[in-house]
């Protein structure tokens, strides 16, 4: 405390506030032994911390140091900073005395106006006396004493006489009084002599430069450890061959000796050592101060980076003597820096990702909305459009004229259309959406091309020849997706076809080796895998080259060909139609799988598209096995060496297809629909319920569009069935969904051990119609359950008649005669047991007298009592949802001869058929 | 929707059967019905679902509006609707309905008002799940009928 008070005695007596000091004032370090106490400028509290300055942790080479200060710019720069300071504080000094010495000359000046004013005061006093001069000498005297009085500078006061003027008592008292102020103005003199003594004085203790540069010199050393007492901060200086001169470091685990006049590489070792030496080499070459992290690997100090600064040094001459060299512990820094940088990775990746899963969330949904298209496409358009091409379907199986049957076949085709459009843009929806998945199953090429071209000849109106040629190496059995193989197929095909005007189309295949594009093919292996075709299997690649001689494609319209909704030509549009997509599905569908999809034309001579794709070839020994997956087609012209044809050519039918009776070939290539035998059953499915529900009218429609497939598929059979045992042949097209449902009603039956599947019912039908049809009677009050009786017997080929309550059967039963009847137990008016016993008692007395006590309405009953079959006991089953009122015991004891437990299924009913019909 | 879609409808339409036989909503008449469905009849298991919603419906307002009467004592009645429901129920399957109604049924036979009123509350909510499954089932069947009619005009 006394120190800093004695400082700042210090500091006010130096007073050097216009001073701009390189060093905080509030900083000293006058003691010798380096203690000073400083106030925490932004402290929490007032209290002094007690800071201790080393000084011997600083390793200095001393000899060298003012070496270095006076021969580097460095040095010399600091030189002259002190000495610039101790300029101004000298300048200050000056101005301060100068200031003094106006003061002092202010005061004189006032001090001679005053004297003035005291002159003139005795002027006035005296103007008086003294305009009576008596005598001449002495008013002589009087006279010059009065000028050299007014040279005085003295005499201030007035001079009080009392006396007389001019006596003798008034002069001495004159000469008194002046006596007096001589006495007060020597006094003066002498305080003024003392003031400047004393500014000489002070001016004196000012005028040590050394004494203030020391001063200075102090602070700033002391401002230095202030600061850098606890800093993790390395300084050095190094010369030319970077040995080190100067080396100040905190911490310091080597002694002073060890390091200078040592270079890095001598005094450590490890990681880092060599870096940094050629950094500071490099700095020094270079000439140019930088800055540069280092880890270092030490034995010393282990595991540490430094944030190192490094500037050359220049000597005066401007040529390099050294660097200088500061270094500063940033590990824990770095450490976090990486940790942030990693964290900021960590970050990246997850945006990455998560901009990645909004991605797969977009698809998701453009996938969702693609259903969603689907869904609304397949309500809004199809159904209506099913309900008019089927109807157009069963209108083309009836009695037409020539040109109605034109007409219709018009309008079916329009409709296939439209029906065609719309599975184009689904079906490139789905292939863009991605959910497009292909099916690996095994397929003859030369069937599907055979097929393909079959189908184009059958709807040619055009004189085309069209033509197949596979070369013989192209495997007869291969893998892969042959449904959309096909659609390819089909539509360049008719593509073809729709651009020729004369010559052929045709489709070529050959075994290619596997082209350049497909070197890293993985994705319809990969497709494949995934339909479970995990045999060994060589895979091939078959150029399909789709060829015309049509009017060809201008080489500008190449480019566009491919792009949806765009032909080669508005022209073209409008003369040939189409929707444009058909190409884009190819190109895409093929490439899907794997292939590519080229074209070259040349204008009015015609078009080639090829498109080259993988199959795996399949071993072709299992025909057992194809049979079932492959068309109609070899089955319905099963010649021996199909399988291995390689040319087929359709040469044109025109004329054939619009008359019935044309030739066998061209009625096989008519389309199914215009052979429909029993438009009736179809009909019947139409119109099967044509009873209160308007509402349901349309789904019944829709349902009946999906349902044609069958009747048709069921009745077409008959004329070709002997051909071929298993009536399995279908079109390829849909084979899968008749597939499924099939499977699909197979599964329900077998859960239902019907021991007979519906061929044999429908075989029992026939046989029950040959005999007596029995005449049975259904007492039931419910709907449903009469429903579903009814359709149960239709299956099993019996009708019945139906009364609705106990009643109703009595009555039905006296007008006519039964062989089974099958009386519900629980029944509003009159239940199944009371019916069953008043049948009972007719049987045995031959009257209905029971029955009209129990208050049934006989009146009608009566005129018939007697009756036939009066004797014969009619079998009576009840039904019986076996509730404890209606147990089974009590359905005996009320005389009926067995009983059905509800609900009622085919199996029970047919075998209680079986028990009381033979 | 071409073919293919096929296949995942009959798929979800399988899933949903066997979730609704799994739930106990519907048993084995259900097949039966399906069963008897064939080209002469096409839309029979629609058509009879259909009536049975219909006539339940009706039973069940009349249930409803006889439980509701303060001074109602008809019993008899109820149980002759019961009787009605359970057997249509029973005849097409579905095995919850059923059961509730055989519930209800006791319930109504014991003169048990609280019962019946509890047991017409169940027994509408079984019957609206009935209705909304079949809803749905119906409506993949429609899906599935229009995917098969997909056709490649060839």
């Amino acid at each position: 405390m006394v120190c800093e008070m004695e400082t700042d005695q210090q500091m006010e007596e130096m007073d050097v506030e216009v001073l701009s000091s390189m060093w905080p004032e509030d900083v000293g370090g006058t003691e010798p032994d380096n203690q000073f106490n400083v106030e925490k400028p932004a402290g929490d509290s007032d209290t002094l911390k007690e800071v201790d300055i080393a000084e011997k942790r600083t390793m200095a080479d001393l000899k060298r140091l003012p070496d270095l200060l006076n021969t580097t710019d460095q040095g010399s720069s600091q030189l002259t900073n002190l000495v610039k300071q101790w300029e101004y504080m000298q300048d200050h000094a000056v101005r301060l005395l100068r200031e003094e010495l106006k003061i002092l000359t202010k005061q004189r000046e006032e001090a001679e106006a005053k004297e003035l004013k005291i002159i003139e005061e005795h002027n006035f006093e005296t103007e008086e006396p003294e305009n009576v001069p008596v005598l001449d000498e002495s008013s002589d005297l009087f006279r010059r004493f009065k000028e050299k009085k007014r040279d005085k500078l003295v005499g201030r006061k007035r001079i009080e006489i009392d006396e007389e003027f001019d006596t003798v008592a008034y002069w001495k008292q004159k000469a008194l009084s002046l006596e007096k102020m001589l006495e007060a103005s020597t006094e003066r003199e002498r305080r003024l002599i003392e003031k400047l003594n004393e500014s000489l004085k002070t001016m004196e203790s000012h005028s040590a430069p050394v004494e203030e540069l020391t001063q200075n010199l102090k602070r700033a050393e002391g401002f230095l450890h202030f600061i850098l007492q606890n800093a993790p901060i390395v300084m050095g200086h190094q010369d030319k061959d970077l040995r080190y001169l100067f080396i100040y470091n905190k911490f310091p685990t080597l002694r002073e000796h060890d390091i200078l006049g040592k270079t890095d590489v001598e005094i450590f070792h490890g990681g880092g050592v060599k870096e940094s030496e050629d950094f500071k080499r490099e700095v020094l070459e270079k000439g140019k101060a930088s800055k540069r992290e280092i880890t270092f690997e030490t034995d010393l100090f282990g595991s540490k980076t430094f944030l190192i600064y490094v500037e050359p040094v220049y000597n005066k001459a401007r040529e390099k003597i050294g660097i200088n060299y500061m270094g500063m512990e940033v590990t824990d820094q770095v450490r976090k820096r990486e940790k942030m940088a990693k964290l900021r990775e960590d970050n990246a990746v997850r945006k990455a990702m998560e901009s990645e899963l909004t991605k797969t969330i977009h698809i998701t949904e453009e996938t969702m909305r693609a259903k969603q298209m689907l869904a609304t496409m397949s309500h809004e358009i199809r159904s209506p459009l099913s309900g008019v091409v089927g109807m157009a379907e069963i209108l083309s199986t009836t009695k037409l004229d020539k040109e109605q049957r034109q007409l219709l076949n018009v309008m079916i085709s329009s409709g296939d259309l439209v029906l065609q459009l719309i599975n184009d843009i689904l079906d490139l929806s789905k292939v863009e959406s991605g959910v497009m998945k292909l099916e690996a199953t095994k397929f003859r090429p030369r069937e599907v091309v055979k097929h393909v071209l079959q189908t184009a000849a059958a709807s040619l109106k055009k004189e085309l020849t069209l033509e197949g040629n596979i070369a013989d190496e192209v495997p007869i059995l291969v893998i892969g997706d042959v449904l959309r193989i096909r659609q390819i197929l089909t539509n360049l095909i008719s593509n073809a076809i729709k651009f020729t005007h004369q010559g052929k189309v045709g489709i070529k295949l050959k075994v290619i080796p596997e082209p350049s594009f497909a070197s890293g093919l993985e994705l319809n292996t990969d497709a494949e895998e995934q339909n479970g075709l995990t045999e060994t299997e060589t895979s091939v690649w078959i150029r399909c080259d789709v060829y015309d001689t049509g009017i060809g494609i201008p080489e500008n319209a190449l480019p566009c060909l491919f792009k949806k909704y765009m032909q080669a030509s508005a022209d073209h549009a409008r003369k040939y139609g189409g929707t444009g997509l058909g190409l884009a599905i190819c190109k895409q569908l093929v490439e899907l799988m794997g292939g590519q999809l080229t074209v070259t034309s040349q204008v009015n001579l015609g078009s080639t598209f090829t498109f080259i794709l993988p199959y795996k070839v399949a071993a072709s020994n299992d025909h057992s096995d194809d049979q079932d997956e492959f068309s109609d087609m070899v089955d319905h012209q099963p010649e021996p060496d199909d399988s291995t044809e390689g040319y087929f050519q359709f040469k044109p039918l025109l004329g054939s297809i619009y008359s019935n009776g044309g030739p066998v070939i061209g009625n096989n290539f008519l389309p199914h629909k215009a052979m429909l035998p029993s438009p009736v059953k179809l009909m019947n499915g139409f119109v099967a319920d044509p009873s209160d529900n308007t509402g349901q009218s349309e789904a019944v429609q829709v349902e009946n569009g999906g349902y044609k497939d069958e009747p048709r598929l069921e009745t077409h059979r008959p004329e070709t069935a002997h051909q071929y045992e298993n009536g399995n042949g279908r079109c390829p097209s849909k084979e899968s969904e008749s597939c499924s449902s099939s499977q699909a009603s197979s599964e329900m039956e077998s859960e239902f051990t019907v021991s007979s599947p519906r061929e044999d019912v429908q075989t029992e039908a026939e046989v029950k119609e040959t005999s007596k049809q029995p005449k049975i009677l259904l007492v039931e009050d419910n709907k449903i359950n009469i429903m579903v009786a009814k359709s149960m017997m239709k299956q099993l080929g019996y009708t019945f008649d139906i009364a609705n309550n106990g009643v109703e059967a009595i009555t039905a039963i006296n007008s006519s005669s039964y062989d089974l009847v099958l009386m519900d137990v629980c029944m509003p008016v009159l239940d199944g047991l009371k019916a069953t016993r008043l049948i009972r008692s007719y049987e045995e007395s031959g009257n209905w007298d029971a029955a009209v006590e129990a208050g049934v309405d006989i009146k009608v009953l009566e005129n018939k009592q007697m009756s036939v079959r009066s004797t014969n006991r009619l079998p009576i089953i009840a039904m019986t949802a076996n509730t404890l009122s209606e147990s089974s015991e009590e359905c005996y004891a009320n005389g009926m001869d067995s009983f059905i437990s509800k609900p009622v299924t085919l199996q029970k009913l047919k075998e209680c058929l079986k028990q009381y019909l033979h | 929707m071409l073919g293919l879609g096929v296949d995942r409808l009959q798929a979800d339409i399988n899933r949903l059967l066997t979730s609704l036989f799994h739930q106990g909503v519907l048993d084995e008449q259900f097949l039966q019905l399906q069963q008897l469905q064939d080209e002469t009849s096409p839309t029979f298991v629609y058509d009879v679902i259909n009536i049975y919603f219909d006539e339940s419906e009706k039973l069940l307002r009349s249930l409803r509006l006889l439980l509701m009467d303060r001074e109602f004592s008809d019993y008899k009645k109820i149980g002759l609707h019961l009787n009605q429901l359970v057997g249509s129920s029973s005849s097409i399957g579905a095995r919850r309905v059923r059961n509730v109604c055989v519930a209800f049924r006791s319930a109504s036979e014991l003169n048990n008002r609280p019962g019946c009123l509890r047991g017409l509350e169940v027994v509408e909510h079984e019957y609206h799940y009935l209705k909304n499954m079949m809803h749905e089932l119906f409506q993949l069947e429609q899906q599935r009928l229009l995917a098969a009619g997909v056709r490649y005009p060839m």
